[in-house]
């Protein structure tokens, strides 16, 4: 029982985190229907930008305290996020818009090998794990009582953890009413669902198409950051891991939803820890469960959950 | 005084396939136009192109006497030029309500946006009684409606019109005329392409005949009603 809860507990902050990068997935495939297979890793750089903000900008007595660090640090990391999405946006992708799409698809595998390749030259041993501040309450609520066996059969949930969870739902909330009532954001789901009509009615496809990278890439550097706390340590690497989970719950909620990238993030979160503890083979076998349902969930629905009879919208 | 729309000699083509060639008609400010011709004879086409989706091969394209080919849609749209396009491109998804807005998209006059949303609603009271519905939901007609409508919203000097009949009954087609007319009636100049040659030059103060990409025959609406060869080939008599 308490291994179960715990493992909840795990798989729903896991989920919390591949949300926040499955949202880009999802919005960039409903505008211009390219998988951004480098999206991952604008998260990993996410969480360097956050890193560096913490190594080299602030100073020793900002470090003390979070609520001063932390701001800083997500600052940073969505400015960096940010960055990189509009320079790949502007270098890679729009000299492709009227290509093949299997163009910008390698494209995109391209950029996701450049970006962890710059990461590993330019920021000292990133390919090994660096240590990451625990900027924000060091410190767990633990749930007693729930096994026989003493401390042994306590739940604990990392404040980090439930730091996450809270940020990825108020953010998601955020995005999904800023695209459902704001002017920009109708004319977002405008060019998703008929570019050419979009523009007949006045709006210019790049600005759209730059807002959505936008938007992804920051909420990305948000995960990358609150990630990083959590975890402790980060390396160039963890925008591959995550970025195919996040890919995959964009895949499994139907992309181009945006309450399907959500849904499927935490449903992939709870198939991971749940299956690494339960299932044959343990945690190095925790993989496979995801695929096989995401495996499953096409054969019957091909669209995924939510697909395509919402798109962007909702 | 220059004509509000002047199109001379455009061709455009997609690829390496001539869609239209030496196209050339004129819209006088105040006046309802109307291309006519077969299915695949470019009006459309010439349609798109006016409003920026198209790029011309050659040719010139001037609003207002400013040479307007090079321009992208979204800045055409500003000029005042709006375009219904053809199969009414309603975006389904959205409520009625969001498609007259995005209608209105580039204009920041919000107290006037309202105003015309209303005087849309009261040109059409079913968009108005269904205004937090999908568009989707509606009949080829009523999307017509709102096609129009949304168009209106950007308060244009030029309306585009592409096939606004298309795939209606009789009844809803007349009530679209009628609308053409009250629109016009009201100060909006009106480009129509249409199939149903008969209803457009009937309601049309000029007439341009386009048969296989070029504009073969032009006049008055009423005079080319009675030319031998626009009976012959588009009315059906021989």
């Amino acid at each position: 029982m308490t291994t179960l809860l715990q493992q909840l507990a795990n798989g729903i902050a896991l989920g919390a985190t591949i949300g926040l990068i499955a949202l880009g997935y999802t919005m960039v495939y409903g505008i211009i229907q390219l998988i951004n297979f480098a999206h991952g890793e604008v998260f990993m750089v996410g969480a360097f930008g956050g890193l560096a903000v913490h190594r080299w900008v602030l100073p020793e007595s900002f470090r003390e305290n979070w609520y001063v660090s932390l701001p800083l640090m997500l600052l940073g990391g969505m400015a960096v996020a940010v960055a990189i999405a509009l320079i790949m946006e502007r270098f890679a992708y729009r000299p492709l818009r009227n290509a093949p799409r299997l163009a910008p698809l390698i494209t995109a595998l391209g950029v996701s090998i450049v970006l962890q390749e710059a990461i590993r030259i330019w920021f000292p041993n990133a390919d090994s794990a660096q240590p990451f501040p625990k900027a924000f309450v060091d410190s767990q609520i633990t749930i007693i009582g729930l096994g026989p066996d003493g401390p042994e059969g306590d739940v604990s949930i990392r404040a980090s953890q439930l730091l996450l969870v809270v940020v990825s739902i108020i953010l998601s909330v955020l995005l999904q009413s800023y695209i459902n009532r704001s002017k920009m954001g109708r004319a977002m789901r405008a060019t998703a669902q008929d570019p050419d009509t979009a523009r007949l009615m006045g709006v210019n496809p790049d600005r759209v198409i730059v807002l959505t990278f936008v938007l992804g890439a920051a909420l990305a550097g948000v995960a990358g950051v609150l990630y990083g706390v959590d975890i402790t340590n980060v390396d160039n690497a963890i925008g591959f891991q995550n970025g195919i989970f996040a890919f995959t719950a964009a895949v499994l909620g139907g992309i181009g939803s945006l309450r399907g990238a959500v849904i499927g993030a935490f449903i992939i979160g709870l198939i991971k820890t749940l299956g690494g503890q339960y299932m044959w083979g343990g945690t190095q076998y925790d993989y496979v469960w995801i695929f096989v349902v995401l495996i499953l969930v096409l054969v019957f629905r091909p669209q995924g959950l939510f697909g395509e009879a919402e798109r962007v919208r909702a | 005084m220059s004509p509000l729309l002047e199109v001379t000699d455009l061709s455009v083509a997609y690829g390496a396939i001539e869609a239209v060639r030496d196209v050339s008609f004129v819209v006088e400010a105040g006046q309802i136009v109307s291309l006519i011709g077969a299915n695949g004879a470019g009006k459309t086409t010439t349609l798109r192109t006016i409003s920026g989706l198209l790029r011309p091969r050659v040719g010139s394209i001037r609003f207002d006497g400013v040479e307007i080919g090079a321009l992208a849609a979204h800045n055409i749209l500003n000029l005042g030029i709006a375009h219904s396009p053809e199969g009414r491109r309603t975006f389904g998804r959205m409520t009625v309500e969001e498609n007259l807005l995005l209608g209105a998209y580039t204009r920041d006059d919000k107290a006037a946006v309202d105003k015309d949303m209303r005087n849309v609603y009261e040109l059409f009271p079913v968009l108005g009684e269904r205004r937090d519905q999908k568009a989707g939901l509606f009949s080829g007609g009523e999307q017509q409606m709102l096609a129009i409508g949304r168009a209106m919203m950007s308060r244009p000097r030029l309306l585009m019109l592409d096939e606004p009949s298309m795939g209606l009954s009789p009844i809803m087609t007349q009530r679209i005329f009628d609308t053409i007319r009250e629109l016009q009636s009201q100060g909006t100049t009106i480009l129509l392409v249409e199939q149903n040659a008969l209803a457009a030059l009937a309601l049309s103060d000029r007439g341009y005949v386009i048969d296989l990409g070029t504009t073969t025959l032009e006049g008055p609406g009423k005079v080319l009603l009675s030319d031998p060869q626009v009976r012959a080939a588009y009315l059906g008599e021989d």
